[in-house]
């Protein structure tokens, strides 16, 4: 505890938000150890930690870097499509699953890194709405190539096609990968819940040191003040890409461990098109701009709680938006926080000066 | 900066456990409605919110009236049947977190899913816990693709397979035009099969368009190209609510040739203030027409008329036949409520292929372990605003 | 021919475009804010309008009238319940987010209400089709009611906003809400107006996109919304002119790309014309190049 106490006030902060999440994760072991964990919640787990994993990074970009962009899902996408192909031609080849997996990991981070450069380059010129909206179409032109995309394998070699599965000109015995819409199937299940909370910690990691380098002050300047921060000599572009590429990264290894969960990757609006971008959004913007901390939580709250809600069954969607206005309205509208506050006091009297000096 | 994380940070956990609060007492909710283990547990999934709403909807309704007339009529070896349908809002990922909802509810064979990419994704959850599968509308060939998973509806292929056959047989045309959804699973895959087996027949594709679930309001360009093509006959394989827009944009265009559609074009009369007569002339391949004489037939259309105030489509009726086959199969392997979920499935897939049902989609409806049905598609032509099967 | 009928379809639904668009601007231009809720008060706007003439039996234009009134109202409650209470939040993205809530409420309500069903809409244009060229091209009724309509709800606009005092007071409160507020101006007032208005022309948007393309869904308005956004930030967000001019723009060039590119890439040639004009140039087509200050 003596440490604790020592260390500075942001090291103290990240120090709760890895102990929270290695908390969360012995807990659940735990749980699933005893028999406690129903089959719903087991077959969450892994969904949940590429939300949280989505939730954080997509935070880099909207509460660090100070840009919305709507089309992280686009990343996801990247991600989740180059690996699962990896995997689904590997999957003879490399018959070790986590070493196949950690592959995956790696090129489908690595695509998606890729992808986020080459698209920061334009994006990153434009400001607030229109950049938005450019990373929106972005998203959506991901995903439709991704729904005209064949690739076949055979004695030959690699196919492509935009067209069908049939102008892949497959001989005999040739396998159709990538088929279209209706995208792959037969993924390998390698995604564990151990795996995701593992690249949950990676990724805090990055994203937490990066905001506490010398570069995450940068890159904090240039959201704060992007003029001031140029005339004191930061190299805008640098920054910004750099925040931009590494928080797409960061979603295409969420879309590695998606794509590893289920037999079928196919791109549909629902789970690469802007609205799972928006729902992302959400996660960051309750969870507050920029609070890592919250982002995890928030992603947490909103993926279990239309589950949760199952019981409800036609109004489940309905009290669900219902919800998200009100814990909307209780976490950001003015009147609501400053309600917030005379309540505290109430409560924690001793609270009032800490908070003071805090702030 | 500080003090409002903390605040934030406290309300989130206030929310959290709120929802939570929530949940736990909705579960409680749903725990009471499951009452004793003297009934039979029949999951259901399928899209009950989003955009292939209409689908899932159907299904549920078609089922629960399935249901409603076996317990009745006293249930299934003597056991009262309990359904719970839950919504996959179209979703791989939320249809298999249904499907574990489901499980702890204690299901003991599946009806589902509606629609074919959560369905494959569910079936892989399914056959590792053994779990009877019967999906009553996914047609891609992998929702079927291990032994306990079975179909009441036709696969893709078949249906792309059998409507070029009949085509090509009937001499319908000799220039076809394909419009078909290529975000779509199902209807690329009825493509497909059909643009293969049309080398075979003595027609000719000239024209092949596509269009996107999303922006499926505007046809105006696949229906000129397949004009400008001399198409005498459009092959839509998709589904009627988007077909309804097609055939009042080419009546608007002064363009009507033969549209020949897929079962997923069964229902399109019943879209509310659709003008009948633009889809005159249409055919498709179904095996259900709720206009058919059959009493059985007319019975199940009354009945759900009756509860949800529209005509069922060939998604009810497929969800309808899929509870009669569970039960007819539960009854051969004599299951009862106290078996556990893979007990059942291993007695039901061998059942299975041992019943044969009369339903509405078929007057005769058997199995094979392959998981395919084996009954006669028919073609459904619309006459004077009415279906009307094609002998 | 066949190009001038392809002109003649993307204007016809590049102007359904426009009128969502002229909605969701105008809300930008004044409350600043991206109302994601738009797309589904349309959605609302055509069924009202819808069980006023199959359910009331009204004749069309008092269902529009039906329809205008009930969005209106509905816009306005909106506004002071989900988004007055965030105006003055640290961010803007909370409103962003909680009209994203909005939106998710509405559709779910119009689901209970109305069902999953498809219902064909029924068109509330008596206009008989005009053809030329021996009828080769064919321009709908629905496309010339939704043209005027477009162009005279652009002008109205325009002098609404130039001319009148409660303009005046919209284009105050869109400049400098504090100053707005010193000068007597009644911000709540002016923004609660621009909802009631932006809301009863997405009745009146409902209304022709359903006309024009006659299947309504609870599902109906989301697709549309996004691609209005589109096209307002394409003929520059909070230009009334931009609007329009960026709606039938979008709608001509989906209908070429469809054409004459690819009908499979059609979505990806939209976007990706979008993120070319706003590299070039980066307010969109009408939009103002506000200089930054230090």
């Amino acid at each position: 505890m003596k440490k604790i106490k020592k260390m500075n006030k942001t090291t103290k902060s990240n120090f709760i938000t890895y102990l929270m999440v290695i908390v969360i994760y012995l807990a659940v072991q735990a749980m699933s150890m005893t028999g406690n964990l129903s089959s719903l919640m087991k077959g969450l787990l892994i969904p949940l930690c590429a939300y949280v994993i989505l939730a954080v990074s997509l935070n880099l970009t909207v509460g660090i870097l100070g840009e919305l962009s709507l089309g992280h899902a686009g990343f996801m996408c990247v991600g989740a499509f180059s690996s699962a192909f990896f995997s689904k031609c590997m999957v003879d080849v490399i018959p070790s699953s986590g070493l196949r997996f950690f592959l995956a990991i790696l090129l489908g981070t690595a695509m998606a890194g890729l992808f986020g450069f080459l698209i920061g380059i334009p994006v990153l010129r434009l400001k607030g709405d229109y950049l938005a909206i450019v990373t929106l179409a972005f998203g959506e032109i991901i995903k439709n190539i991704m729904n005209l995309l064949f690739i076949g394998k055979d004695s030959a070699g690699f196919h492509f096609s935009t067209k069908d599965s049939m102008s892949l000109g497959l001989k005999e015995g040739g396998t159709v990968i990538i088929n279209g819409p209706q995208g792959i199937t037969g993924t390998p299940r390698d995604s564990t819940f151990t795996i995701g909370v593992i690249l949950i910690l990676i990724t805090l990691f990055i994203v937490l040191n990066l905001i506490n380098s010398r570069s995450g002050r940068a890159i904090m300047a240039i959201r704060d003040n992007r003029i001031a921060a140029e005339s004191v000599g930061i190299d805008i572009t640098k920054y910004k890409l750099m925040a931009f590429s590494i928080s797409a990264a960061l979603a295409g290894s969420a879309g590695v461990l998606y794509a590893h969960n289920l037999a079928t990757l196919n791109a549909q609006p629902k789970n690469f098109g802007y609205n799972m971008s928006i729902m992302i959004l959400v996660f960051v913007v309750l969870g507050g701009i920029g609070n890592i901390r919250g982002s995890i939580i928030a992603a947490i709250v909103l993926t279990l709680l239309p589950e949760l809600l199952r019981g409800l069954n036609d109004y489940r969607m309905l009290i669900y938006a219902v919800v998200l206005i009100v814990m909307m309205l209780f976490n950001w509208s003015p009147k609501a926080i400053e309600w917030r506050k005379r309540i505290m006091v109430k409560i924690r009297p001793g609270k009032k000066k800490d908070e003071k000096e805090a702030a | 900066m500080k003090k409002m994380k903390k605040a934030l940070s406290i309300v989130m956990t206030a929310a959290l456990t709120m929802s939570l609060a929530v949940g736990c007492g909705s579960k409680d909710a749903g725990g009471s409605s499951t009452g004793d283990a003297e009934t039979i547990k029949i999951g259901g999934i399928g899209p009950l919110t989003g955009g292939a709403a209409i689908y899932g909807q159907d299904v549920k309704g078609g089922a629960e009236i399935a249901v409603q007339e076996i317990n009745e009529a006293g249930g299934i070896n003597g056991y009262q049947v309990e359904l719970n349908f839950q919504d996959d809002e179209h979703d791989a990922e939320k249809a298999v977190n249904a499907y574990n909802n489901l499980k702890d509810w204690g299901m003991q064979a599946l009806l589902g899913t509606v629609t074919s990419a959560p369905c494959i994704a569910v079936g892989e959850v399914a056959y590792e816990d053994n779990m009877f599968l019967l999906t009553p509308s996914g047609t891609a060939v992998d929702c079927v693709k291990y032994d306990n998973a079975f179909r009441v509806c036709f696969s893709d292929p078949t249906q792309g397979v059998e409507s070029a056959k009949y085509i090509g047989d009937n001499g319908l045309a000799s220039k076809v035009a394909v419009i078909y959804d290529n975000s779509d699973v199902y209807s690329s895959g009825i493509y497909e099969a059909f643009a293969k087996e049309a080398e075979n027949q003595d027609f000719e594709i000239v024209s092949t368009a596509t269009f996107t679930g999303e922006s499926n309001t505007d046809f105006s360009v696949q229906i000129q190209k397949a004009k400008d093509a001399g198409a005498e006959l459009v092959f839509l394989p998709f589904y009627y609510s988007q077909a309804a827009l097609v055939l009042q944009q080419a009546a608007g265009m002064g363009y009507s040739p033969i549209f020949f559609g897929c079962d997923g074009m069964d229902g399109i009369l019943g879209v509310e203030g659709f003008e009948a007569e633009l889809a005159n002339n249409l055919m498709f391949l179904s095996p259900f027409t709720p206009t058919a004489e059959d009493p059985k037939v007319q019975d199940f259309v009354k009945k759900f008329e009756e509860e949800y105030g529209h005509t069922p489509n060939q998604f009810a009726a497929d969800a309808y036949d899929g509870i009669y086959a569970i039960k007819a199969a539960m009854e051969e392997a004599d299951i009862k409520p106290d078996a556990s979920s893979s007990d059942v499935c291993d007695a039901m897939k061998e059942a299975i292929v041992k019943i044969e049902i009369e339903g509405v989609t078929a007057k005769s409806l058997t199995w094979d372990a392959s998981g395919e049905p084996s009954k006669e598609p028919m073609v459904v032509k619309i006459a004077d605003g009415d279906y009307a099967v094609v002998e | 021919m066949s190009f001038i009928s392809y002109l003649i379809n993307g204007i016809s639904l590049g102007s359904v475009y426009a009128l969502i668009a002229l909605g969701y601007t105008m809300v930008y231009g004044i409350a600043k804010m991206l109302n994601f809720a738009h797309g589904d008060v349309i959605m609302i706007g055509a069924y009202v309008a819808l069980t006023a003439m199959t359910g009331a039996g009204l004749p069309p234009l008092a269902a529009v009238l039906a329809a205008m009134v009930f969005c209106t109202v509905l816009g306005v409650t909106i506004e002071r319940i989900a988004y007055r209470p965030l105006r003055n939040a640290a961010s803007s993205l909370a409103v962003l987010i909680t009209a994203i809530g909005v939106s998710y409420l509405l559709q779910n309500v119009a689901l209970l209400i109305f069902g999953a069903n498809t219902k064909s809409f029924t068109s509330v244009v008596s206009l008989k089709p005009i053809s030329l060229a021996g009828g080769k091209l064919i321009i709908s009724g629905e496309t010339i009611v939704t043209i005027a309509c477009c162009i005279i709800i652009m002008i109205a606009l325009t002098l609404f906003i130039k001319k009148t005092k409660a303009g005046q007071a919209m284009r105050a409160v869109s400049e400098d809400k504090g100053a707005a507020q010193l000068m007597g101006i009644n911000v709540n007032g002016t923004i609660a107006l621009t909802f009631a208005i932006g809301s009863a022309l997405a009745a009146i948007a409902g209304v022709l996109l359903c006309s024009a393309y006659p299947t309504l869904t609870p599902y109906t308005g989301s697709m549309p919304g996004i691609k209005a956004f589109v096209a307002a930030v394409f003929g520059g967000i909070g230009s009334i002119p931009g609007a329009m001019i960026g709606g039938i723009l979008l709608g001509i060039i989906e209908i070429f790309g469809k054409a004459y590119i690819s009908t499979q890439m059609a979505d990806a040639i939209v976007f990706a014309v979008l993120i070319v004009v706003l590299i070039v140039k980066p307010t969109g087509i009408l939009g103002k190049n506000i200089q930054e200050k230090v």
